[in-house]
């Protein structure tokens, strides 16, 4: 810890990724380096999509800034305290591929979960769940059995109840990677409504390059075995993006980076692959 | 206006007419199998004269039921005491266990294995060794097997449900930085409901022939299973057999109880939905 570090830090991050490293135990013993030397600084208000081939350990780092699992090594600060303290501070909203809504609650009983957890009282949580839904436009399902929702609709109920509690950041892993392309479309500009609507950090992660460019602010490009960040793109595409952000110059632009970018990680390991291919035919032949 | 209004009423009407056909549509191919095979037995035993002592007839064994309604009933509620003794006991304790072991990892890994290896043997083999431990004369001998028939697929079935629990699920209330007993109390135990149903589905069954075979190795002559054993014997089958259906009525009986309280405390559950929307 250096002590003259400049205190004009002056945009104040709300994730610091210092040097994080994850490593699993994998089956038969072998170490699995899921993550290799990760910094990351993420600025309030941010749009953040991590993007990368499967293995890449994207989902590993959405739940390292999540404190849903420790780092090996390296830190994790959430506005300048640990994760383990964010979590316990409920700074976080998190909203997964599949909805997880209990059936046993109505939609807005859903939405109240996270409210009931943290101790607000019955009222409070009647006017902020309604609010939640109103802010995702579902408030006429209130009364409604999620399994009665659409598979679009289940995941707005999903986003409303990651927001419940105000979080800083929420988390997104694949939120529409269930969804079909014209529901997804959808949900993308629903997203980005909620998004500016709340100011909320989001941290999202994607397979989908023209969501990953549509949606955010910077796009962070990883790619596996180690997972590690290989490229850092700022979407300089203006805000608010609707329809026809699709169709503008710079997107197509932005989306060719961003592929280039991911086949440039992807052909570094296609090599390797090749290479180790090689050697285990070479000791085959030597057997 | 009142075109309005007939338009508002008439399908709601059509649809409730229409749903109680379609529940009385649901019923019926049952109902007529069961009276088909009632008439098939009355006739075949008449037409082929089967003896009595091998197959008594529907309408003999209807007899019987009425002529000895008052004994075998008395004889049905001591059997039914032992069952649902047996139950409640079984129920309570596989419950119990099953809360203790899901809870604990290392318990699961230990007691798990054993309970589902002594749940596949024939528990009701032990039922001599009950009569012996607590008395033919005690109704505890019965509610012993009973209980112990019923304790396993319960306990199973509490920890399977408590702890088959959607991963994300459980990151979704460690984001909330939800307590162990919140979480206890908000998605293990709702997610474990359907499961312990299903055991208790089981349970009735189970508890019912285990006071009743039970009874077979010696009981007191009021009780449904030493009932049936001596009237075999004296060649009374008419009497046995409308004793069995006493038997079959405690079983029905606590199984529609089951399913009852199953839409009472989950009737959000899916196997509730297909009448619904």
């Amino acid at each position: 810890m250096t002590a003259d570090q400049p205190a004009s830090a002056s945009a104040s991050p709300v994730v610091e990724v210092r040097g994080a490293r994850k490593v699993f135990a994998g089956q038969s013993g072998q170490r699995v380096e899921a993550l290799r030397d990760i910094d990351l600084t993420i600025g309030r208000g941010e749009f953040i999509s991590l993007i990368g081939p499967s293995g890449c350990g994207k989902s590993t780092l959405l739940r390292l800034i999540g404190d849903l699992t420790s780092p090996s090594g390296g830190s994790v600060t959430i506005s300048g305290k640990s994760a383990h303290r964010a979590r316990l501070d409920r700074d976080y909203g998190i909203v997964f591929q599949s909805p997880v809504l209990f059936d046993w609650r109505t939609v807005e009983k859903n939405v109240q979960l996270p409210l009931e957890v943290s101790g607000v009282p019955r009222a409070e949580r009647h006017e902020r769940a309604a609010r939640m839904l109103e802010l995702v436009e579902l408030s006429d399902f209130a009364g409604h059995r999620p399994w009665q929702l659409s598979g679009g609709m289940q995941q707005r109920v999903a986003i409303a109840r990651a927001l419940a509690l105000n979080p800083q950041i929420l988390l997104m892993d694949e939120p529409f990677g269930a969804l079909d392309e014209m529901t997804r479309e959808r949900m993308n500009l629903e997203l980005l409504r909620v998004w500016q609507a709340t100011g909320t950090t989001v941290v999202f992660v994607t397979h989908s390059i023209p969501e990953a460019v549509f949606l955010s602010t910077r796009v962070v490009v990883m790619s596996p075995r180690p997972g590690r960040i290989t490229d850092l793109i700022d979407v300089d595409l203006p805000y608010p993006r609707t329809i026809d952000t699709r169709e503008l110059e710079r997107y197509f632009e932005l989306v060719t980076r961003v592929r280039e970018s991911l086949r440039a990680g992807e052909g570094r390991e296609a090599g390797e692959q090749a290479e180790a291919g090689r050697r285990v035919r070479a000791e085959g032949l030597s057997a | 206006m009142t075109v309005g209004n007939t338009a508002v009423v008439q399908p709601s009407l059509v649809e409730a007419r229409r749903s109680l056909w379609r529940r009385v549509g649901d019923w019926l191919p049952a109902v007529m199998v069961a009276i088909g095979f009632l008439l098939v037995w009355q006739v075949a035993v008449m037409a082929f004269g089967v003896q009595r002592f091998i197959l008594p007839a529907p309408l003999a064994i209807a007899g019987a039921f009425g002529t000895y309604f008052s004994e075998i009933a008395a004889a049905a509620a001591y059997t039914a005491t032992e069952a649902i003794g047996g139950l409640i006991f079984g129920v309570a304790g596989g419950l119990l266990v099953g809360f203790v072991t899901a809870r604990w990892v290392s318990a699961r890994e230990a007691l798990l294995p054993f309970a589902v290896a002594i749940n596949a043997i024939p528990i009701i083999a032990f039922a001599p060794i009950m009569n012996n431990w607590f008395g033919l004369a005690n109704p505890a001998s019965k509610m012993a097997i009973a209980a112990l028939l019923v304790f396993f697929p319960v306990m199973i079935n509490t920890v399977r449900g408590l702890t088959l629990v959607e991963p994300a699920a459980l990151e979704l209330m460690r984001s909330t930085a939800a307590s162990e007993l919140t979480v206890l109390r908000k998605v293990r135990i709702p997610n474990a409901l359907p499961f312990i149903f299903t055991a208790l589905k089981v349970a009735t069954t189970l508890a019912t022939i285990g006071a009743i075979v039970g009874e077979y190795f010696g009981a007191p002559r009021a009780s449904l299973g030493q009932y049936i054993v001596q009237h075999a014997a004296y060649f009374n089958f008419e009497r046995s057999w409308a004793a069995i259906i006493f038997a079959a009525a405690i079983g029905i009986s606590l199984y529609l109880l089951v399913l009852l309280l199953e839409r009472l405390v989950m009737p959000w559950h899916a196997s509730f939905r297909s009448h619904e929307t």
